[in-house]
């Protein structure tokens, strides 16, 4: 076998300490991604720095009125977790429509953020890949691409990002907290992930060895009225074919503010910023929720497999919107 | 003996390996490591058609841990070589992408594993077709259909038939392939000592494998033997041996030492066998009264080009229904795919998913009670052979199955009712399987204790087999089960027919049934008298089914579906699913229930997401892993129940039985379809029913 070491950081530091020391190692959260994808050969780090006790793993109340949620939080403790139940249900909801109860448990927040696509060439090293693979092309674009990209998406590569909780995240508005070679920074989402462009083997703007210590949710009160409505082939254990993430502020029956993101149609967890714009200062009516839809949607570039998640994402968009109106 | 003891066929007790297989104390094949053990992991063919030019082997051997690696240039010959799927290594040829084209045998599973990633095959690739279509010029007529049906059979004049008709219904309808997940994949240990072999296979029949394998290797079958006392469920898979079998046994033989293989989930998209794809045309003629005239059902499939397996996809459209004229055909197209084979109810399955939908589409064209329509059209006698039915209770099954659903006053009318944001509908589909039963040997033996032990070679693939011969032995017997024991999963033991066709508890009842009067009869003879060693007494059935009258012999069923269908999303889920079968005498009600509700969620698994995805460009099915192949996860399965109607059929075999093994997937995705049809106004002919077709 392939060996590789394995070790437990026991701060912050010495994990990106440890990382920058061998070039070939990886972080490892829950494993649930990353160890399948070690089975499959799809990556073969040398070393393995378990981060699970480093990136804490509680929950805070920020001085700014947000929540911070350590990035060694698991996936269960996150969804049940009372105050972000309350105050953002879309993230409670996104997490819980992920995977499985036995995935959730092991699964982490900064894990869950990194997962890689599910794009079954990506998969499978016996085929060519440009995102597993540079410059050896991507097949997915003649061949089977019905779970795959319609907006965003390149020449080079058609994948989308699997994350449930990513998208309440971009949806929320989210800072993602990064401890790297240079020292800490902030990244917000959506920004944390790009668009596949000509470099599809970079599915974030991370820096290798940059390890995610937290994410923050900023004080946003009227996501105590959001949801997320996935949509998917099994009622459960399945990645989202589409889904949305959706927050509204309305008064007197005019759209105040909001926030929605989409699942399943990009490389990134796509935040629908053109449909925010058409609908803030709106009447709260589905036709309006449907003419939102619309200038997002027209940006998109379906594949000729996929074409009817651009009438789907309309639909599940224009429900999500009606149910949160109808929302006392 | 002077005590009787209440029947113990048809009650429901419970699995008499229960115990062992939640304590973990049960082991299935690759839990078995015999000494000086070695792991395999083959190699599989990156190229789906084309010949191999070489395999450097030294590389390989340099790997930390390796023993061997084994190609075709320099396999051991096997005895019998007909190219088929079995002939593993023993030519260049690539005729699949995933086909083994080597393996490579290690100190440990992982060495084996790492080293097998490695191994450099140089290929020269060919243009690969893997597309079945319906006007592919390779199609053929095949000589039989699986097992052994005539390929085409026509009775009258359909074509008259169909131009005269007031009504027809003409409709194409396509099944995807579809691929056997059991959740113990296929493993086999194989340890040779000097000629004799010994396999601990994952299997639905030790002795078949046995007899395979020795005609394989070229030695007589009493060389061989297979020991397979659980495994963790094969829906036919397993029914056959696979090409890993010889594998692991030539890799043994070839490092002269028992060697370990089993086969990941991956692997076992392109090399245990799989669902062809089907696509069907159906024409039915009928009078205004819904009377049908004409029945027209052709198949379109495909094999491999190593073995040809020809599903029986229209056979059962030959029994189900009254007509005067009637053809049935199939036509098969060899391509560069892998091998396809026994999935539960093969031909079956895909062809009532056609057959039953087209019905439907006939009710409505004869503005009739789907129900109503098959009553109607119900035979006297077996429309084929004009034999008649041992016994054939659909009609039973329908009104049965009608009444507990609430089917009564049901408005035909299409998309129309709503709960919520649901479009809610009902469907209703016949489902049938035929009653098989193959020769069997079995031993009885009273041992001195006052218990007894019956030995067969049968399989319990968790069905429940060892559970019912063991309460049918009971019942031969005139013994409380306690004191029975049943030895099966082993070639060592009387030879026995394998778990398939829905026929092992009828197979290998009635010799247990024999096996244990002979006993008491031999006991009774003896009078009582019985040495210290026990009494031991056989029983052959070949002659007993040879001599068996001729009737049609088949088990119905009936199923009523209700769906909902997200009016925004085209999200369907099956809000209830009933099903009412006849199926002669129960022999557990527990086991059987979980055979008939087993067969029903696979059958909604099949309507709704089940689909192996073929990549054109690379000849392989892509979506080789459960995350990818979607079967029915639990909240899938929301309100399912099995029923049955009593059955008294004399013409059966011991016990009265009918299978149960496959009948429920049978019919259940017609039934979806229908319901989603009733739902929404939209057929759906090609299945799975996934949202891309329904949302608008
Ligand atoms: C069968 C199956 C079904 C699934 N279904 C869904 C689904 O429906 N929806 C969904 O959203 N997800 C689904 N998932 C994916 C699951 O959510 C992810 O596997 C999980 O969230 C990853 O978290 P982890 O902690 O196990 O990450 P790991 O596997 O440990 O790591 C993933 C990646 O993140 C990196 N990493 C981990 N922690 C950090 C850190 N703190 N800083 C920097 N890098 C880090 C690792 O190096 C690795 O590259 C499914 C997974 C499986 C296996
Ligand atoms: S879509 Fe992206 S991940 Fe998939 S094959 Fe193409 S390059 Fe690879």
């Amino acid at each position: 076998m392939r060996p590789f070491a394995y070790r437990r950081a026991t701060d912050a530091r010495a994990a990106v300490a440890a990382l920058s020391e061998q070039p070939n190692a990886m972080y490892l959260g829950g494993g649930t991604n990353l160890v399948d994808l070690m089975r499959l050969g799809v990556v073969a780090p040398e070393a393995l720095v378990d981060v699970t006790r480093v990136a804490s793993d509680t929950v805070e109340e920020t001085a700014g009125g947000g929540l911070l949620i350590g990035a060694g939080v698991r996936n269960s403790d996150l969804a049940a977790h009372p105050a972000v139940r309350r105050r953002y249900p879309m993230l409670a909801q996104a997490v819980l429509s992920g995977a499985s109860g036995q995935i959730r448990n092991m699964a982490t927040v900064g894990g869950n953020l990194l997962q890689r696509t599910r794009c079954s060439y990506f998969q499978d090293v016996s085929k060519p890949c440009n995102k597993r693979q540079p410059g050896s092309g991507c097949p997915a674009v003649e061949g089977d691409h019905r779970n795959l990209a319609i907006i965003g998406h390149s020449a080079a590569c058609v994948a989308t990002h699997p994350s449930d909780m990513a998208v309440a995240l971009a949806a929320l508005g989210t800072s993602v907290h990064v401890d790297g070679r240079r020292g800490v920074r902030q990244v917000t989402m959506p920004g944390l992930h790009r668009l596949p462009g000509d470099e599809p083997d970079r599915d974030t703007v991370l820096d290798p060895g940059d390890l995610i210590t937290a994410v923050e949710l900023p004080a946003l009160p009227f996501a105590a009225r959001s949801r997320y409505r996935k949509v998917r082939d099994r009622a459960s254990f399945a990645f989202a074919v589409v889904s949305v993430a959706a927050a509204l502020d309305v008064a007197g029956g005019v759209v105040r503010d909001c926030r929605i993101a989409f699942g399943g149609l990009a490389h990134v967890p796509w935040r629908a910023r053109l449909a925010e714009e058409a609908l803030r200062g709106s009447p709260a009516t589905a036709a309006e929720f449907a003419r939102a839809a619309d200038a997002e949607l027209a940006r998109a570039r379906p594949l000729p497999g996929n074409g009817f998640k651009v009438p789907l994402t309309r639909n599940v968009l224009v429900r999500t919107l009606t149910e949160l109106a109808e929302t006392p | 003996m002077t005590t009787t003891t209440p029947s113990s066929v048809g009650s429901g007790l419970d699995r008499v390996e229960g115990l062992d297989k939640v304590t973990g104390r049960a082991r299935y094949a690759f839990e078995y490591s015999p000494r000086d053990l070695a792991y395999a992991v083959p190699v599989q063919a990156v190229v789906a058609r084309g010949e191999i030019h070489a395999v450097d082997v030294d590389a390989v051997l340099k790997c930390p841990g390796v023993i061997a690696a084994i190609w075709y240039g320099n396999a051991p010959r096997l005895a019998s070589d007909d190219g088929g799927e079995l002939a593993v290594l023993q030519s260049p040829r690539v005729a699949y992408r995933g086909q083994y084209i080597g393996v490579v045998v290690a100190e440990t599973l992982h060495d084996a594993r790492e080293a097998a990633g490695l191994v450099r095959v140089e290929y020269a690739a060919e243009r690969h077709d893997v597309e079945l279509r319906a006007d592919h010029p390779g199609l053929y007529r095949p000589e039989v259909v699986n097992p052994d049906f005539p390929a085409d059979v026509e009775q009258g004049d359909p074509d008259a038939a169909l131009a005269a008709a007031p009504i027809v219904v003409d409709a194409v309808y396509s099944t995807p392939a579809e691929h056997n997940n059991p959740m113990e994949p296929h493993a086999t240990v194989a340890a040779w000592d000097g000629d004799g072999l010994t396999l601990h296979d994952s299997n639905q029949g030790a002795s078949a494998v046995r007899d395979t394998v020795a005609a394989l290797f070229g030695m007589p079958p009493a060389n061989v033997r297979v020991i397979s006392p659980h495994v963790g469920g094969g829906f036919g898979s397993k029914g056959l041996p696979h090409p890993h079998v010889v594998l692991a046994a030539l890799a043994a033989k070839q490092v002269g030492r028992p060697v370990k293989l089993a086969v990941t989930r991956q692997q076992m998209f392109a090399v245990t066998g799989y669902r062809t794809p089907t696509i069907q045309r159906v024409r039915l003629g009928a009078d205004a009264g819904g009377r049908l005239t004409a029945i027209v059902h052709e198949a379109f499939e495909q094999s491999s080009t190593v073995k040809e397996f020809a599903e029986q996809t229209t056979v059962p459209t030959r029994m189900m229904y009254a007509a005067p004229a009637r053809r049935t055909t199939h036509r098969l197209v060899r391509l560069d795919v892998p091998t396809p084979s026994w999935m539960r109810a093969p031909g079956e399955t895909p062809g009532m998913f056609a057959l039953e939908s087209a019905m439907d589409e006939l009710a409505i064209a004869c503005g009739l009670d789907p129900v109503e329509l098959r009553i109607r059209n119900e035979p006297e006698t077996d429309p084929e052979s004009g034999l008649p039915f041992s016994s054939r209770n659909l009609v039973a099954c329908l009104r049965e199955g009608a009444r507990r659903f609430g089917w009564a006053g049901r408005d035909p009318a299409p998309g129309v009712r709503r709960r919520g944001r649901l479009l809610v509908g009902t469907g209703v589909a016949a489902s049938t399987y035929p009653v098989y039963r193959r020769p069997s040997q079995a031993g009885a033996r009273a041992e001195p204790d006052g218990r007894f032990t019956v030995r067969i070679a049968a399989a319990d693939i968790g069905t429940g087999a060892r559970t019912v011969l063991t309460q049918i032995a009971a019942d031969a017997l005139r013994a409380p089960v306690d004191r029975v024991r049943v030895e099966i999963g082993d070639s060592a033991l009387p030879t026995a027919s394998l778990a398939g066709g829905s026929m092992g508890t009828a197979s290998w009842g009635t010799a247990v049934v024999r096996a244990c009067e002979a006993l008491l009869e031999e006991l009774d003879r003896r009078g009582g008298d019985l040495p210290v060693g026990g009494v031991e007494a056989g029983a052959d059935t070949t002659e007993e089914i040879r001599g068996q009258r001729r009737f049609a012999r088949h088990a119905f069923g009936a199923q009523f579906a209700e769906v909902g269908v997200d009016v925004d999303t085209g999200e369907t889920r099956v809000l209830r699913l009933l099903g009412v079968f006849a199926a002669g005498r129960i022999v557990n009600p527990k086991t059987a229930r979980s055979q008939l509700v087993g067969g029903m969620t696979m059958g909604v698994s099949m309507a709704l997401l089940e689909e192996s995805v073929m990549d054109r460009e690379f000849g392989d099915y892509l979506n080789h892993d459960l995350a990818q192949y979607h079967v029915a996860a639990c909240a899938d399965v929301r309100d399912i129940e099995a029923l049955w109607v009593e059955e008294d059929d004399p013409h059966l075999n011991p016990m009265g039985s009918k299978g149960i093994g496959e009948i429920g997937i049978v019919g259940t995705a017609a039934a979806i379809a229908n319901a989603v049809h009733h739902a929404t106004g939209v057929r759906i002919r090609d299945l799975p029913i996934r949202l891309d077709k329904l949302v608008r």
